[in-house]
């Protein structure tokens, strides 16, 4: 067993922020509701509250209702309501939320595993979108019932390990085999980044500051913040790399490959012009690629100046997924950097041409099995970690990834659903995200506070943590490391005989309409 | 040094509001009236400002039009009295092709001249048929630098027309050996035409005209239709003819610089009279995609005679006419472009595709498919508030009043819809490591594609895929 498991943290409700939660269902009372508490009485799941000495209920808590799958029980609401007061049905706004990759269900699950540190009560599919690709089309086989394991999930081994060169430099190992993807300061509410952090030390993981420099409020999690030297080496400074474990050059950035990074002029505050040091309100354009760097020999300076100034820094490349992303990946292990870190076309960004989301680089699920291949072939596989990130939305897919080749994936999005993104994309317009999680707003930038972020992720990660412990013991694994590149594990639908698909759940089928 | 060629914008607002993807829903009869905490007075998009003017007007309220979906209203209403729909309008319009996004986006760059820009990931599907089964490459580490693509780092989108000679030979003085024809090229390798249906008044033609004149690009139409008040527009029109008639347009012909000519089997001598009567008239020949037709072995044909320029046609969705299975015209144009590869003949004729272009991203994958430049006629509707309603087809009113636009706005939207794709195209140029738009004809190597990325990354994998993929 490993030690680092024992830190795993505690999890403990926490209440959207919001007051009208979304659920899958809505329940409604009519005015004929005598306010007998019937339901409050009867509920097992805290959709009808009515506390002593109110005179009615409180509205329905739509989002823990079970919806018809309540009806063969004996708590059923509606049918035991002395007025027939109360009416059901499935929620219609969902039509009008999510996507082909984020569907209702997987914010709503999200929302939910956030909320409680447990999988979701209510039917809902958080696990498979509806792209009709990818990791949406791969399935785990049906493991053999003779292999599963009666463990429990303190004693499964979920960590992964950063350092695999034998250089010298510290082991590092993370207890999740996930860590934080880049979300710089000025792009995204510095509440949520050092939320981030925090729940990254509780974690035992690890979060990364994107490009926009490294604000004070780090320190206090500094050994669980990656330091991201990005394009634009904006705020990269010395100390910031002694900060640091692990140091990230982007090469590039999966969700606009090719392109630099951008941040708006209305982004631009005192505060964020200072730590960039550049202008309030001018937009700021990274360049694409690095000025330095066009070979691989010029890269292997960069990491060797990095080393240079942190001698216990481990470096870790990310790049897009092109074409010759195997090579690329060699490239940078050959360089001498510990993590190569891939970042597939359909992955997270505050803001980036829709043209260039759509239909620049290839998938994630094509690059990982790609990459480990050649990386085997090529005697490295061991001696570096493959990081995988861009479209990995759950805690299946993270499972996927670690199937089809990765060692571990770094995620962005999910991050934010967990603080209630419903991903409306407008992170980038005006005074940026109405919600307040990707916006420095004077007053949007404030709507979220560090410890509700913290929890909210230490509570998904936690609840991600039971299903791969699940689908683990199921194969008769006991860590992660285990998984590694367990393509014998996966089927993929349209690989399959008609007849075996069967045994294998369909793919949602929502009308999306975009 | 020569000025760098670039498409000058200015915002051109909607005159109707474009039709929104969502309603918000207010269900007033519970709201609480005096309640201090409203979510109308907080929206960040202040959707809500003026929500009550519309009601004098009997006009639909601009909220309808203007929600940005961050449901904050709906989730901070005291009373939890608002929802939202999917505005029933905006399932409709459009078709399987353009659809209401695809009408939505165009209509944003028609309006601002900007690139489309959002935050958060990918929202689509994993991949698609047509276009949507090829992904663009990127260059990692080696390549020019991208930053500055509009200005410093130049990137060329021009393209020629004319025909180029298989090769030079020089005398012995170092003068040419050979007769080589003017070069005839324009900067953006799309090209307009008119469209064969909708509101076509003579202010709609002429919007198109002057987009076309302002941005250096040129329109294809009949030459039979071109009158005296779109003649001054000269050699921006490309005018189109058929072996019948096309002596009758020897005066026209005179004032063009390129003519199209229909194929017909037998054409090519009158290709060759028509080149020896008009010496430096570029010409191209309208060749429609028919599965009836031996389309790549005619290319290689045509190549050999007088033409300069070869003009496929699709259908508006890209697809083959008449076949019961139609092909794509991604692969109809690989297959042209590589037979006129084998034939040795490619370089020195061009090649133009209609159909199926809705999008930015469809011209440079295009290009990538073995196409010179491409013609486009719906967008350009579109960009001028088109709904492709069909309501004009029914003989029923236009619901944007598009027969009286005015051709100063409507150019304006062409040219921001235009200065948007291209700046879109030079993203994609950059990111490929591309300087120039004729570097990426028939380039696959600079592509990916749905099938081939299958069977290498999921191949060894998971075996032998039983259901077939179809990205045609």
């Amino acid at each position: 067993m490993n030690t680092t498991l024992n830190s795993l943290p505690e999890t403990k409700p926490v209440r959207s922020r919001f007051r009208n939660t979304i659920g899958k269902y809505t329940i409604k009372r009519n005015s004929s509701c005598i306010a007998c508490g019937k339901c409050a009485e009867l509920c097992p799941h805290g959709v009808h509250i009515k506390p002593d000495h109110y005179s009615a209920p409180f509205r329905p808590v739509e989002h823990n209702c079970i919806g018809f799958a309540c009806k063969d029980t004996d708590h059923y609401c509606i049918e035991h309501c002395p007025e027939e007061a109360m009416t059901l049905k499935e929620n219609p706004l969902l039509e009008t939320m999510g996507d082909y990759r984020w569907t209702p269900d997987m914010l709503l699950g999200h929302f939910a595993m956030a909320e409680t540190g447990d999988l979701p009560h209510v039917d809902l599919e958080y696990s498979l979108g509806n792209s009709g690709g990818g990791f949406d089309k791969m399935r785990f086989k049906k493991p053999d019932p003779g292999l599963a394991l009666d463990l429990a999930d303190e004693r499964m081994d979920t960590s992964i390990d950063l350092n695999k060169t034998g250089d010298g430099r510290p082991l590092k190992t993370i207890s999740i085999p996930c860590y934080g993807g880049g979300m710089s300061y000025g792009s995204t509410a510095l509440s949520v980044i050092v939320g981030r952090a925090r729940a990254a030390k509780r974690l035992n993981s690890l979060t990364c500051t994107g490009e926009g420099g490294y604000p004070p409020e780090f320190l206090p999690y500094k050994d669980h913040v990656i330091t991201q030297v990005a394009t634009g080496l904006f705020g990269v400074r010395e100390e910031t790399i002694q900060n640091c474990p692990v140091m990230e050059f982007k090469y590039a950035q999966g969700a606009k490959p090719g392109l630099g990074g951008h941040l708006l002029g209305e982004k631009v505050t005192e505060a964020v012009a200072k730590m960039r040091e550049t202008v309030v309100g001018r937009p700021l354009f990274s360049p694409f690629p690095f000025h330095s760097v066009y070979s691989v020999e010029d890269h292997k300076k960069h990491v060797d100046w990095m080393k240079e100034i942190n001698h216990k820094v481990l470096c870790s490349v990310k790049v897009s997924t092109p074409t010759d992303v195997d090579m690329v990946a060699v490239g940078a292990y050959y360089a001498g950097a510990h993590i190569i870190h891939i970042d597939g076309s359909y992955g997270g960004t505050g803001a980036a041409p829709d043209i260039a989301k759509k239909n620049i680089a290839m998938p994630i699920e094509y690059a990982i099995p790609k990459v480990h291949r050649f990386l085997v072939e090529e005697g490295a596989r061991d001696k570096i970690t493959l990081i995988a990130s861009g479209g990995i939305r759950n805690a299946m897919d993270v499972a996927k990834a670690i199937a089809l080749g990765a060692d571990g994936c770094v995620i962005g999005t999910a991050d934010l659903v967990a603080v209630e993104c419903v991903r409306c994309g407008n992170c980038e317009s005006g005074r940026g995200c109405a919600r307040g999680i990707a916006t420095t707003d004077p007053e949007l930038g404030y709507m979220i506070d560090e410890a509700y972020v913290e929890q909210r992720l230490v509570n998904m990660y936690m609840a991600w943590r039971k299903q791969w412990c699940r689908l683990l013991r199921s194969f008769g694994l006991t860590s992660i490391k285990e998984l590694r590149g367990r393509s014998d594990l996966l089927v993929h639908l349209d690989y399959l005989d008609e007849e075996e698909r069967k045994q294998y759940q369909n793919s949602p089928g929502y009308k999306m309409v975009l | 040094m020569p000025q760098k060629y670039t498409i000058h914008t200015k915002p051109a607002p909607p005159k109707f509001y474009p039709v929104g993807k969502y309603a918000t829903i207010e269900f007033r009869e519970n709201c609480a009236g005096s309640c201090k905490e409203c979510v109308k007075k907080k929206c960040v998009y202040d959707i809500f400002k003026n929500n009550y003017l519309h009601m004098s007007k009997m006009e639909e309220p601009e909220y309808l039009y203007t929600c940005n979906s961050c449901f904050r209203c709906i989730q901070e209403c005291t009373k939890g009295i608002f929802s939202r729909v999917i505005n029933p309008e905006y399932r409709d319009i459009g078709d399987e092709y353009y659809t209401p996004d695809v009408i939505n986006r165009t209509w944003y760059q028609a309006h601002t001249g900007s690139i489309p820009v959002s935050g958060a990931g990918y929202r689509g599907p994993f991949a698609g048929k047509g276009f949507d089964s090829m992904w663009t490459d990127m260059s990692e580490i080696v390549r020019p630098t991208r930053d500055g693509i509009h200005g410093r780092e130049y990137i060329n989108t021009c393209i020629e027309l004319s025909r180029r000679p298989e090769r030079l030979a020089f005398h012995d003085d170092g003068s040419l050996a050979v007769a080589v024809s003017p070069i005839l090229e324009i900067p953006l390798p799309i090209l307009f035409e008119k469209p064969s249906f909708g509101v076509l008044s003579q202010k709609v033609l002429v919007s198109m005209l002057k987009a076309a004149q302002a941005i250096g690009t040129k329109m294809f139409m009949d030459a039979d239709e071109i009158n005296e008040t779109l003649a001054p527009f000269g050699t921006t029109i490309i005018p189109k003819v058929k072996k019948e008639n096309v002596h009758r347009f020897n005066g026209l012909l005179k004032g063009s610089d390129m003519v199209e000519i229909d194929y017909e089997p037998g054409i090519e001598s009158v290709l060759e009279a028509l080149k020896a009567g008009h010496e430096n008239l570029v010409i191209s020949v309208g060749l429609p995609l028919s599965a009836a037709l031996n389309y790549a072995d005619i290319g290689v044909a045509l190549s050999r005679t007088a033409m300069d320029t070869l003009h496929v046609y699709a259908d508006y969705n890209g697809r083959e006419f008449n076949s019961q299975n139609p092909r794509f015209i991604k692969d109809m144009l690989r297959d042209i472009h590589t037979a006129l590869v084998k034939a040795g003949t490619r370089r020195q004729i061009n090649i133009l595709a209609s159909g199926g272009v809705s999008m930015a991203e469809h011209v440079n994958k295009t290009i990538i498919c073995g196409a010179d430049g491409v013609v486009i006629d719906r967008p350009l509707l579109l960009a001028m508030e088109c709904r492709l309603c069909d309501r004009c087809r029914k003989g029923l009113s236009c619901p944007v009043k598009l027969e009286g636009i005015d051709p100063e706005y409507g150019s304006n939207r062409i040219i921001n819809l235009m200065g948007a794709w291209r700046n879109q195209m030079l993203e994609m140029l950059g990111a490929m490591g591309l300087r120039e738009a004729r570097r990426l004809r028939g380039e696959v190597g600079r592509s990916m594609w749905f099938e081939d990325l299958e069977k290498e990354s999921f191949g060894p994998i998971f075996g032998e895929r039983k259901i077939s993929l179809d990205v045609g």
